[in-house]
């Protein structure tokens, strides 16, 4: 039987199908004790509704593997940070055409800045740094919108948090 | 695993879990370990997790309002990702509160089954939206007070309270700055927009010093529920802030003195507004009239 980890590695986020769990950084441990496993997530965000789709996934891969025994446990501490995505991920991402994030802004108070300099991101397709932000939020929770002067094309940013 | 259509997958016989909306989900907390704190009442750390998570509920509720009838695509997007991040907190701070009385009571009973004087948060929340620059303004007065308790409460002696405050710091940090910038935009921007965003303040001004009231549950909970030393000023100086960027006037305050208070009680006590019965009306209605129904 293949190992629990390499299973559990290989399933795809909902949202982010080019990304593993493991990519995202939502995989945070698996344990398998006589046949039984124990596979811990953590929400990228509070509200995520693909959390109980993740869970669907993982137990249906493991099942199909052959673990009849198989729990999704659910980590909350310490948060997801974005920091968390592989290299590989941030990698893959890009190739899909979604801008990856840059390293989250460290812990403590968070102040308020209004008028900020926008962040420099480039676009993944072109590679122009000319990008602006048209959405903060966008189809989901962890990604924001934005478009390309150079090449005018719109595209996903996975936010820093 | 794939539907090729929305339908498909409604009807297909499965145990799959492809939708982020309805009851039954697999409990937030699962495999989290809930135990209360030593020297801590379960009943009073239950009673701070519905007062917390009700305003999350609540104000999200709201914000689903504004679902289709948002000024732009974008603020579509936004609004609807801002009341998800507040589901998300509602729900894992419902299910710790069924936790910590020991009553194991779910998600959805507190959310569906309670009537209107068990919900315990704060009566801004529950105001009819009103206009856009309305929601706006009682956007950013939330998020710059739930961002500022959320910051204390990362250091509760609740390592679940602790980690579920930790996260929402991210997410409220996102809420408050889209709601400043939409502040700063429409105040200082044309006559009209300027008067409607003062307006909004006015409006929401009136219930601003309940949110300060530090209820005798909190005071129970020292080291527990977030420290209010120094909470208002911190909350003051950033509305502050942005108020004066958005060239708004501070509304007159009403002296640390809670307007609408019935025999001394308000929100955290269950006594709220008119508008809260409809309110759970449009909530409730659905999981009430099917009570054994999951979809």
């Amino acid at each position: 039987m293949v190992n629990a980890l390499a299973i559990a590695g290989t399933v795809t986020d909902p949202e982010l199908p080019m990304l593993t769990l493991a990519d995202l950084g939502v995989l945070r441990e698996v344990s398998e004790e006589d046949g039984r496993v124990v596979v811990s997530i953590t929400p990228t965000y509070s509200g995520c509704p693909a959390m109980d789709t993740m869970r669907d996934d993982l137990e249906h891969a493991l099942r199909d593997a052959g673990y009849t025994e198989v729990e999704v446990r659910t980590v909350l501490h310490p948060a997801w940070s974005s920091d968390w995505i592989s290299d590989e991920g941030k990698r893959k991402l890009a190739e899909s055409g979604i801008a990856p994030p840059a390293a989250a802004p460290r812990g403590g108070p968070v102040l308020l800045t209004l008028g900020a300099p926008p962040r420099k991101v480039a676009c993944p397709r072109c590679g122009s740094d000319d990008t602006e932000e048209v959405s903060r939020f966008s189809a989901t929770a962890c990604k924001a919108l934005r478009r390309c002067r150079s090449c005018l094309e719109p595209f996903e940013h996975v936010k820093e948090i | 695993m794939s539907f090729d259509n929305a339908y498909e997958a409604i009807s297909e016989n499965n145990d799959e879990t492809r939708w982020a909306f309805g009851t039954g989900f697999v409990d937030p907390l699962s495999g989290v370990d809930t135990s209360v704190p030593d020297g801590v009442d379960g009943a009073d750390l239950a009673a701070y997790c519905l007062m917390l998570g009700d305003d999350a509920l609540i104000m999200s509720h709201r914000l689903q309002q504004w679902c289709s009838h948002a000024p732009e695509l974008e603020d579509e997007l936004a609004i609807a990702n801002i009341a998800l991040d507040l589901l998300g907190q509602a729900r894992l701070l419902l299910a710790r509160a069924g936790k910590a009385d020991g009553s194991e009571r779910s998600e959805d009973s507190y959310a569906f089954f309670r009537e209107e004087r068990d919900f315990r948060n704060v009566r801004m929340v529950e105001l009819v939206n009103g206009d856009f620059a309305a929601t706006m303004a009682r956007l950013l007065t939330f998020s710059v007070w739930r961002l500022a308790l959320l910051q204390r409460l990362e250091s509760s002696r609740d390592p679940v309270l602790a980690a579920i405050a930790a996260k929402g710091v991210k997410e409220v940090t996102y809420h408050r700055e889209y709601a400043a910038n939409w502040v700063v935009r429409l105040g200082d921007g044309t006559e009209l927009s300027h008067q409607r965003m003062q307006a909004g303040f006015d409006a929401v001004w009136p219930l601003y010093d309940e949110l300060f009231v530090v209820h005798p549950v909190e005071r129970r909970l020292a080291g527990i529920a977030a420290d209010s030393d120094g909470l208002r000023s911190e909350v003051d100086d950033v509305l502050t802030q942005v108020l004066t960027a958005a060239t708004l006037t501070r509304p007159e305050d009403s002296a640390g003195k809670v307007v609408g208070l019935v025999s001394g009680m308000a929100g955290r006590d269950g006594v709220h507004t008119e508008d809260m019965g409809y309110l759970l009306a449009e909530l409730q209605s659905v999981a009430r009239a099917h009570p054994e129904a999951t979809w």
